[in-house]
């Protein structure tokens, strides 16, 4: 039943491929492959080359990398708590990037000013938990880890406010935000760099995370710098995390499902985990965002909605299938 | 003549504080390679914490550990791991991958590889399967393993990391009858090639045969050490372990029993 880890890895590839292909070929205009190869290659100037171009390859990409992102984040975040329920979002980071997005919303401010807003507020929180987590000097990762969770809660509790000031048409740019939306992603360059180099980063380092996996005193004993990678991969998912948010919003259960979902397959070696969960995360982000598109075109649904609709039957399937 | 205890684990003028509890206060010991050392106390009485203690994952209140003459702080932790090997309790409770991935993880010290392990290191995992008897485990998930499997997995594991020191918390816990007796034995091999070995024992009886050194954590504080012949007797056990003990002699062996 096991497949071997480089099987996968060329089915996830194929899977990725077909995703992308899927997600550029889908929509309002749907393009025959023929047409798609035709303007892929810039042959044609019409239309078909115009949606391509401009609206459809940005925005499967930043699905791609928004996905790839968040099952980075994730699967990091469940070495680094040992907690197989841990999602990108308990660090508060989230919380953070939802209250300085809707607050600018609020204030009636644009696209640019709205991303700035709510990448200032994450920052605000990465600092704040470090700053309250590490403040009496004993470094335990899991007083960080609370101090996340508390200032999450707070984040909620102003969200829920900012949504009550909110007026009309307000309400729907809010809430759009906050259940995940990829239709204007900013900054795609940047996030796919983060996304290469931080999944080349733990690929080199994924024997250091194998170890961690096993527990902090024995990574110690092994000879691991525990403390100092504890917080090195705290960091690193804050930022993977604020990358993701900046790109589609809140995006919900990618994070916690796709390292998942890769394990029970049988990969437990992070030298294999970090590249299928990019992948796969990449691939499944793609594909809820073109049936968000497409489901009740012309309306277009929160693509959180949908890879949580998605994501459910497919990890409950997953685990009945491993208790026989 | 000088003695050579160049790769010697010594304890100087060590006292360890665990949470209210004093473990220890100025404890001098010196570990040498070939010794094996059994330590000896009631629950709670910071066994595991001076273990710790002298494997440099606990910081003492003052005083210090050093390896080879240089202080544990002085090392890079991979440093030491290659030198100096700790097993502790109930460690890997959420391992996802197979028993023979686990039990690898022991060469992390001496890797050489970026990725992966070399074919040398899955030779000495093996290798310390077999011992273990694991060979058959070997491709099955670690999750799988029932608590006394998972217990010579970890085994397998710090025998893998061909140490010079071992630091054993319980070697035997969970153990049934036969693999008591083959980790012991294994242990004892180790001391022959010249290691040195601190581990923690329940039963008197396993100390008797394969340590020469005996530590004993009193409840009072104080800390005994000595040869094992001088100290594992009904006298000092009883007040190590605060009850009254049977003494009796099976096939010439002297075996302690708790009275009731």
């Amino acid at each position: 039943m096991a497949m071997s880890p480089r099987t996968l890895l060329v089915r996830f590839s194929c899977a990725a491929a077909l995703s992308l292909i899927f997600g550029l070929a889908s929509g309002s205009l749907a393009l025959a492959p023929t047409e798609l190869w035709q303007a892929l290659l810039g042959n044609d100037e019409g239309v078909a080359a115009e949606v391509l171009w401009q609206l459809r390859l940005p925005r499967v990409l930043a699905a791609f990398a928004c996905g790839g992102l968040l099952a980075l984040s994730g699967l990091l975040l469940q070495v680094l708590l040992r907690n197989p329920l841990a999602d990108p979002y308990v660090l508060g980071v989230s919380g953070g990037a939802a209250v300085g997005a809707l607050l600018a919303m609020l204030f009636g401010a644009g696209l640019v000013v709205t991303q700035v807003s709510s990448f200032a507020g994450a920052c605000l929180v990465i600092v704040a938990v470090f700053g309250f987590g590490f403040r009496c000097g004993e470094r335990n990762i899991y007083r960080l880890l609370l101090t996340g969770v508390v200032i999450s809660a707070g984040c909620g509790a102003i969200i829920s406010m900012l949504l009550t000031l909110a007026q009309g048409e307000q309400i729907r740019g809010m809430l759009f935000w906050l259940m995940g939306d990829l239709s204007h992603s900013q900054g795609l360059p940047f996030a796919w760099l983060v996304l290469l180099t931080a999944g080349l980063c733990a690929t080199i380092v994924a024997s250091v995370l194998d170890v961690l996996s096993v527990g902090s005193d024995k990574a110690a004993a092994l000879g691991v710098a525990v403390i100092r990678w504890q917080v090195g991969l705290y960091f690193v998912t804050a930022v993977l995390t604020v990358t993701a948010v900046q790109l589609g919003g809140s995006i919900g259960f990618v994070g916690l499902i796709v390292p998942h979902a890769v394990r029970l397959l049988g990969i437990s070696a992070h030298r294999w985990l970090v590249p299928l969960s990019m992948l796969l995360g990449g691939s499944f982000l793609v594909l809820a965002d073109t049936l968000a598109r497409m489901l009740w075109s012309p309306l277009q649904l929160p693509v959180g909605v949908l890879t949580t609709l998605m994501g459910v039957p497919v990890l409950l399937w997953l685990l009945s299938r491993r208790q026989r | 003549m000088k003695v050579a205890n160049d790769s010697a684990l010594e304890a100087r003028a060590l006292s360890v504080q665990m949470g209210e509890r004093t473990v220890c206060r100025g404890l001098d010991v010196l570990i040498r390679p070939g010794e094996c050392w059994g330590v000896l106390g009631q629950n709670g009485m910071g066994k595991t914490t001076l273990l710790r203690t002298l494997a440099g994952l606990h910081t003492p209140q003052s005083g210090g550990v050093s390896w080879n003459g240089l202080a544990l702080r002085g090392y890079a932790r991979r440093d030491l791991a290659q030198r100096v090997a700790i097993l502790t309790q109930g460690e890997g409770d959420e391992f996802y991958g197979s028993v023979q991935e686990y039990v690898l993880l022991g060469r992390f010290p001496h890797r050489t590889l970026l990725f992966g392990y070399s074919a040398e290191d899955e030779q000495l995992a093996r290798q310390s399967m077999a011992q273990m008897e694991l060979t058959e485990l070997a491709g099955r998930p670690h999750s799988k393993l029932s608590g006394g499997e998972r217990q010579r997995a970890a085994v397998a594991q710090v025998l893998t990391q061909r140490a010079q020191c071992y630091l054993l918390d319980e070697p035997l816990q969970h153990l049934d009858l036969r693999h008591q007796a083959k980790v012991m034995r294994v242990l004892g091999q180790l001391r022959e090639q010249a290691s040195a070995l601190v581990m923690v024992l329940h039963d008197t009886l396993w100390a008797q045969r394969y340590c020469d050194h005996v530590l004993m954590l009193l409840p009072d504080g104080q800390v005994l050490q000595g040869g094992a012949d001088e100290l594992l007797t009904r006298t000092h056990l009883e007040a190590v372990y605060q009850c009254r003990l049977h003494e009796v002699s099976v096939d010439g062996e002297r075996c302690f029993v708790a009275g009731v």
